[in-house]
């Protein structure tokens, strides 16, 4: 099941808001696409992204994929935790596993994003 | 992938899991739980591959050693029937065509097995230089299945196959790169010390017909042992940390087997020559001009095949492979630079940022592979 607390991407993202914030992270879908995580980059706290910009890289053992911010906004902080465990990704990808949290420049954004069942639909195609 | 070759266990992988990817023409399983948990069940236990890819051409006649060994770059024509070798086939210009084994089977028979994305090239060279009379080919290649077994375990497992119980003395004897041939079902069975792991291990090629029915017996008899089916992913993660070449990444038609690192496999002074010596001993006697490194990027993104290698903010050379090294819990990647350059401070490049690096020496990790299958080894 897809849990329907939070929104969708195309590109296998959620974000979850959290007062005036998103919490941003991969799907279940993406981190077993992926496979076995050993790297996170991701972007400076402070730096300003519009939705859809790549701020940053998610590497497997044999793969490097974008990580795109799903709404605009600044960065208010990351995951440092996924440093030193990037495995988080893949053991727990949409709890303790989340990448970095934004500050909502628009929430109306969110309406634009995928709910659960439409990001389950994108699944199935 | 409905275009793409098969191999006779293509069901087996998709039954059990497999990611297919292609690969040099064939739908080839790529992981199966998952690449580090695989990686860990070679150094640690033991583990099956399906390499049906390779190719395999048998080579025979009272002319086949002489003329074989004028193609390739090591000495082959005094080793006895039952050894195997490493070698490199180079062009005139002494660019390397391919890696290979080949293996004596008799003094007239041999076996030489070459990488699946260059068997076409490779068999066309061969025939091309194919003299008149004294040698026959045969390109065996669509009717041989090939199991790696390896990891601490394999000599365990092997010996459990009921068509290799009878050898079983024999195969325990097998020294690194010696081989056995032997009567099993469906016809000729060669099983080798060889591998492409760095742990202790055998290659068993055998007829495409019985494949799976030794592919699942392995799986059930080794259960207690561990075994599991272990994909391309993590045969490539395991041989680069034994630091052993892939072509198209540390061997090309665009370098010299010298430049690689594999200069120990290339026999300038065989008295017939070989097709490429002169180049090689030109360029040996000249200087070698670029060498093959070992590098470790601390924290950041990994190194990837192709990013740039910088002294200062001169380019000297480029990643050929490079990968998170499971066993070693360390970013790391081969690469090949200017001779010069080969002790200097050094940068690699990853998708625009500049990241430090740490020279490394090579192999990453010592193979097991002369004696003890569970020997300490030292970590580079």
């Amino acid at each position: 099941m897809i849990p329907d607390d939070r929104k969708y991407t195309q590109e296998h993202e959620w974000v979850q808001v959290e007062g005036d914030a998103g919490v941003v992270g991969v799907t279940d879908h993406a981190a077993s696409e992926l496979g076995d995580i050993v790297y996170v980059d991701l972007p400076d706290v402070g730096a300003e992204f519009s939705a859809g910009d790549s701020v940053g890289s998610i590497e497997s053992v044999k793969a490097v994929a974008d990580l795109y911010i799903p709404v605009s906004g600044e960065i208010i902080e990351i995951n440092e935790a996924l440093d030193g465990d990037p495995a988080l990704v893949n053991n727990s990808p949409m709890d303790d596993g989340w990448m970095f949290k934004v500050r909502l420049a628009d929430p109306g954004e969110l309406e634009t994003l995928l709910d659960a069942a439409g990001y389950e639909d994108l699944l199935g195609k | 992938m409905s275009d793409l070759k098969q191999t006779p266990l293509h069901q087996w992988h998709i039954d059990h899991g497999a990611r297919m990817v292609e690969f040099a023409g064939f739908a080839m399983p790529v992981q199966y739980e998952g690449v580090l948990a695989e990686h860990a069940t070679v150094r640690d236990a033991v583990g099956l591959f399906d390499i049906t890819h390779m190719g395999e051409v048998f080579v025979e006649g009272p002319g086949a050693g002489a003329w074989l060994s004028g193609l390739i770059t090591n000495s082959i024509i005094k080793g006895e029937p039952g050894k195997v070798t490493y070698t490199a086939m180079c062009n005139e210009q002494g660019g390397t065509l391919d890696d290979m084994l080949i293996y004596r089977l008799t003094e007239e028979r041999w076996l030489v097995v070459m990488n699946a994305s260059n068997h076409d090239k490779i068999v066309d060279w061969m025939q091309r230089h194919l003299p008149a009379e004294g040698v026959t080919m045969d390109d065996a290649s669509d009717r041989t299945g090939l199991i790696a077994v390896q990891g601490p375990d394999s000599q365990d497992l092997v010996g459990r196959l009921e068509a290799l119980a009878p050898h079983v003395a024999p195969i325990a004897e097998l020294g690194f790169y010696t081989h056995i041939a032997v009567d099993g079902p469906g016809g000729e069975w060669i099983v080798s010390r060889t591998g492409y792991t760095g742990e202790h291990g055998y290659e068993i090629y055998l007829p495409a017909g019985a494949m799976l029915a030794a592919w699942e017996e392995l799986l059930a008899r080794g259960e207690d042992l561990g075994v599991r089916p272990i994909g391309l992913a993590a045969r490539d993660t395991l041989r680069f940390e034994a630091c052993y070449c892939l072509y198209g990444h540390e061997l090309s038609e665009d370098w010299t087997p010298l430049e690689a690192g594999i200069g120990w496999a290339v026999k300038l002074k065989k008295k017939a020559g070989f097709i490429g010596r002169d180049a090689l001993a030109a360029q040996k006697e000249a200087g070698i001009p670029r060498t093959l490194i070992g590098l470790e990027v601390e924290g950041g993104p990994i190194a990837r095949e192709g990013c740039p290698v910088l002294a200062g903010d001169r380019e000297v050379g480029h990643v050929t492979s490079g990968t998170f090294a499971p066993t070693l819990q360390k970013k790391l990647a081969l690469a090949l630079v200017e001779k010069d350059f080969a002790e200097a401070d050094l940068m690699v490049e990853v998708r625009g940022k500049r990241l430090a690096t740490r020279h490394r020496a090579l192999p990453f990790l010592a193979a097991r592979v002369k004696g003890d299958p569970r020997a300490e080894r030292a970590l580079s």
